[in-house]
């Protein structure tokens, strides 16, 4: 090994702590690249893996009834590849044991052999047997969540009649990797399940002899998907089409996308964070190094190193800190996503998971590790290159520090001479010191970060449960009923309150813009399920007008006073317009709300229900259940608290890895930046210390000069990551929020506090070990050293 | 006669520190120092020693001026060709020793005979200058005197055409003084290597063929010793 490399490992080895806490801060943003793309490759490959082994289709129509002869001429459509034929539709399920009704999804598996898309992947037992009108297959996760096994059964109200279904076996489908009930908002394994059953079962439960209701397409290769879904919807107009969607709509298929598209916004928006604080933090101890070892690179020169020879020596102490945070990133970010991947695996319903790391990532987090190494030391690089030889022998010139304005200010003041030598080197070094400011600021930033999901979820949660969804159930009709349905609804046992709604699904058009969604059409003295807006304030939308959520009406372009058409997809299909009454920020969904009344006399018919919100007494709610078990009319119960309960506990237990997460990566910054500025100050200020230590100032003193300059920074800092919080969370309610769910920007005073509190503590701690070895410096050998 | 090694006509270094401070290091030195010579330069602080020695080492550029190092102009040479000049004809040692504390003495040595066309063997520098036990120290293991002989050891290992001596025993007592000054004279002996001290030890003067005295930037006088004394007869 040649010397100079000799030099390069013993420097590396004196400088460990500095070194490893630089290393640890890039490991994180090696490790967020490595985990949020192997983490998105591996749930892409495994997505498309799947989809492909299980033949998912690329097209999905729903309609209200479909003549089967129709299917030759679906099939003829140029561009599709293969289809099939399907009735679906849901029934509530009573489940022995289980005092509350479940819903189910019911499939029909064709007349003879297996799917031919989206073909359900058999995990345990057997399909029904071949014209069997009892026997199903459910899902797995349904299965588990109820503990049944092959053999048991459950009853369906199926068209009026409550039958006994025996469980044949159990199947995973690519159409239901997220399996979400109609009206839930998070995944609830045990109240909502999917059955398949044997085609004639179906068609008599549903009356669909001789027709279907649900089409599933796959396209040729080079087709053009927009033609494909324009056709099918003027081919199944006269039917009840509810408009043909590609894979973009399908709801399960959405849910694995965004997190896909999510985990992979991660790797843009987190590694610059750190891959940033790694340049100032290679920066600053670089610089020191340089400025320390003037004489030897001097020395270097003189012996007939060139100048690149000697820059290059400084660039790979800042290589060798690269690898290390590389390896720890490396090791980190590839167990990190190991460990994801089983969380996803257990919150997605997928068969296996692909886990395969890119080779690109590794590639592509080393590459922009060394990048902020290589960007870090490349001044002091420039600057030792530049040294004179003879120039570098001599002693540097002591720092000039001049008599500003700023100073006199200073001097005005009366402050001790500690205060003066801290303030005074903040105003000498000022670039200096904004650095550290920023560093810190961005540790704040991410702690402040990570708090922010609870207060956003927390207002998610006020809002959407407590707020605007007040009821204890959702009552969902099999037909929509007139309102006097709603009597009857009232007449359940426990029932205190009961609310009629109506879901439409529309086509909204504004110029060419246009957006598939349901409108909500409730009665003006609606209590139970409302519209609240940000400021809490609860919307009544006047006869004959159309309040929008915020975030629908800006993918309209639509403002208040503004007219949006809407194409009606049921009844008699008509195009109604509507004025912009309002606009509303809502938390879940593109909502679209109308008034009840209004809406049915435009359609000309008497008030109908297709939805009832109910309350319940609590000391009644078995009865409830009993008697909507046994009720024929409904489609689905949607219970509140299960919603409730489902969406926090899943939101808890991804809030709790992201806090885990942010907080260890804002705690290793605050730690990487605090102690190397402080271990940079006491090399750069070891001299002037000790000449105060001599000069009759106590420890404590000579500490407070040291120890006080990095906690004002820290002070100082905190403003500003408070500020560069909100701006990233900003940023990320934008990225995070769908179609499905709008994440709020919430944050509260105590997100701001605990975020400052911890960087501080860190801070402090991050000291210690800087201040011990202040107080332990040898005055005599520190005088006798040349500067 | 010995052909000289180093030829200056009129050589001059101005310092400017501000607008009008302008400080004359050299002015207009003309100058020769002959091959496999002692030369010693003597004189107060500031008159021009030191800056000399970096120019005739490669290490700084004059104002105006020539130099030649044989029938090399060293004032016609850019950055890369010094470096060049530096690594395969020159050896330095520096009042502070300049040792790299992290490496050892036989490490210290390395650091030139890793670059140097055609070196000795570290260990045998080290052995010229009596330090041959001591190869595996670091310099803080070694005294003032062995750190300035592993300076010596490692200005010699490239077996230079000149030796270049910035006060080498200006930070050392009289004891451990003369043992550098033997391992210098050793070397000079041996190899003929042209040797060029500066001091402020007047005394030293007597072992060197030539001392040249320097005052205000100028030569102020140049004597030939045609009597030489032995190291260990010096006196502080």
């Amino acid at each position: 090994m040649r010397a100079l490399d000799l030099k390069l490992m013993r420097d590396l080895r004196r400088l460990w702590a500095q070194a490893l806490a630089i290393a640890m801060v890039l490991a994180c943003g090696v490790m967020v690249i490595l985990m949020s793309s192997g983490l998105s490759a591996a749930l892409d490959e495994t997505k498309r893996a799947y989809y492909e082994r299980n033949r998912f289709a690329d097209v999905f129509v729903t309609a209200r009834r479909v003549p089967e002869s129709l299917m030759r001429e679906v099939a003829a459509i140029p561009g599709i590849a293969a289809s099939e034929a399907r009735i679906s539709g849901n029934a509530i399920l009573d489940i022995p044991g289980r005092p509350e009704a479940a819903i189910g999804q019911i499939i029909s598996l064709p007349l003879v052999g297996e799917p031919r898309l989206n073909l359900p992947l058999m995990r345990a037992g057997d399909w029904p047997a071949n014209g069997s009108l009892d026997q199903v297959v459910i899902n797995e996760p349904f299965a588990e969540a109820n503990g049944f096994v092959i053999g048991d059964g459950f009853y369906a109200n199926l068209n009026g009649r409550k039958r006994w279904l025996t469980i044949t076996g159990t199947v995973l489908s690519p159409e239901f990797i997220y399996t979400i009930g109609p009206g839930a908002l998070m995944p609830d394994a045990e109240a909502f399940g999917v059955l398949w059953m044997s085609r004639p079962s179906v068609a008599a439960s549903f009356d669909m002899q001789g027709a279907v209701n649900n089409i599933a397409l796959t396209l040729a290769r080079g087709a053009n998907e927009q033609h494909v879904l324009d056709r099918l919807d003027d081919l199944l107009e006269p039917y009840g089409g509810l408009g043909a969607h590609g894979r973009d709509l399908q709801i399960s298929h959405a849910f694995v996308q965004t997190e896909i598209d999510q985990l992979e916004n991660i790797a843009y928006v987190l590694p610059p964070v750190f891959l940033g604080i790694t340049v100032f933090l290679v920066n600053m101890v670089i610089g020191r190094i340089v400025a320390l070892e003037r004489s030897e690179i001097g020395l270097l020169k003189a012996l007939g190193y060139t100048n690149w020879d000697v820059s290059l020596h400084y660039l790979l102490l800042a290589g060798l800190i690269a690898i290390i945070g590389i390896i720890l990133g490396w090791i980190s970010g590839a167990w990190m996503a190991r460990q994801m991947g089983e969380i996803y695996a257990e919150f997605y319903d997928f068969p296996f998971l692909i886990h395969r790391m890119p080779i690109s990532s590794y590639l592509v987090s080393a590459l922009a590790a060394f990048g902020a190494a290589t960007l870090g030391a490349a001044n002091s690089a420039v600057i030792a290159a530049r040294l004179a030889p003879a120039v570098a022998m001599a002693p540097p010139l002591p720092p000039r520090f001049r008599r500003g304005l700023l100073n006199r200010a200073l001097e005005a003041l009366r402050l001790s001479q500690p205060t003066m030598m801290i303030l005074r080197d903040i105003i000498r070094w000022p670039g200096r010191a904004a650095l550290s400011v920023l560093g810190l600021g961005l540790a704040t930033s991410v702690l402040v970060v990570a708090n922010f999901f609870d207060d956003a979820f927390d207002a998610m949660i006020d809002t959407g449960f407590y707020q605007s969804n007040r009821q204890d159930v959702i009552l969902a009709l099999s037909e929509e009923a007139p309102l006097a349905a709603l009597e009857e609804i009232r007449r359940l046992p426990g029932v205190l309150q009961a609310e009629a709604q109506q879901f439409h699904p529309v086509t909204l058009r504004h110029g060419a813009l246009t957006k598939r969604v349901s409108i909500e059409a409730r009665m003006p003295d609606a209590d139970l399920s409302r519209v609240v807006s940000d400021d809490g304030t609860v919307v009544v939308v006047p006869p004959g007008g159309l309040a929008l959520s915020h975030r629908l009406a800006q993918q309209l372009d639509l403002r208040p006073g503004d007219t949006v058409q809407a194409e009606f997809m049921t009844g008699t299909r008509e195009t109604l317009s509507f004025p912009v009454i309002a606009t509303v920020d809502q938390v879940f969904g593109l909502g679209a709300y109308t008034d009840l009344e209004a809406l049915d006399a435009a359609l000309r018919r008497a008030p109908r229900l297709s939805v009832a919100n109910v309350t319940l007494d609590a000391g009644e709610t078995e009865a409830f259940h009993a008697a909507i078990k046994d009720t024929p009319a409904l489609a689905a119960a949607v219970f509140m608290s299960d919603n409730r309960r489902a969406f926090i506990e899943t939101i808890d237990e991804n809030q709790n890895i992201m806090i885990g997460v942010y907080g260890i990566l804002g705690i290793l910054i605050a730690l990487g930046v605090a102690y190397n500025a402080a271990r940079v100050q006491l090399s750069e200020r070891a001299r002037e210390l000790a000449s105060l230590r001599i000069l009759g100032f106590s420890r404590s003193e000579v500490s407070y000069v040291l120890i006080g300059q990095v906690l004002l920074l820290a002070i100082a800092a905190q403003p500003l990551g408070w500020w560069i919080g909100a701006a990233i969370a900003r940023l990320m309610t934008n990225q995070f929020s769908s179609d499905l769910y709008v994440v709020p920007l919430v944050l509260q005073p105590a997100t701001y506090a605990v975020a400052s509190l911890t960087v501080l503590i860190v801070t402090a701690v991050s000291l210690l070990p800087v201040w011990r070895r202040l107080i332990q410096l040898d005055l005599v050998a520190v005088m006798k050293t040349r500067e | 006669m010995p052909s000289p090694v180093f030829r200056t006509e009129n050589l001059s270094k101005i310092y400017r520190s501000g607008e009008k401070n302008e400080v004359r290091a050299l002015d207009g030195v003309d100058l020769t120092v002959f091959e496999s010579e002692m030369t010693v330069l003597l004189g107060p602080s500031g008159s021009g020693k030191s800056t000399l020695l970096n120019i005739l080492g490669g290490l700084d550029q004059a104002t105006s001026g020539t130099v030649w190092f044989r029938d090399t102009d060293l004032t016609a040479l850019q950055d890369r060709a010094l470096t060049r000049y530096r690594r395969d004809h020159v050896g330095f040692v520096f009042q502070f020793y300049n040792l790299v504390p992290s490496l050892t003495a036989r490490e210290n040595v390395q650091l030139v005979t890793d670059v140097a066309p055609n070196p000795m063997r570290p260990a045998e520098a080290l052995e010229l200058v009596g330090l041959g036990h001591r190869i595996n120290h670091f310099p803080a293991a070694l005294s003032g005197g062995e750190q300035q002989r592993v300076a010596i050891a490692r200005a010699i290992a490239k077996r230079p055409d000149v030796l270049l001596c910035d006060e080498p025993t200006g930070a050392l007592d009289s004891k451990t003084g003369v043992q550098v000054l033997e391992a210098l004279n050793t070397i000079n002996d041996r190899f003929g290597t042209a040797t060029v001290i500066i001091t402020h030890n007047a005394d030293i003067r007597r072992m060197a063929h030539r001392v040249i005295r320097f005052q205000d930037g100028h030569i102020a006088k140049v004597e030939v010793n045609d009597h030489r004394i032995a190291p260990h007869e010096i006196v502080w």
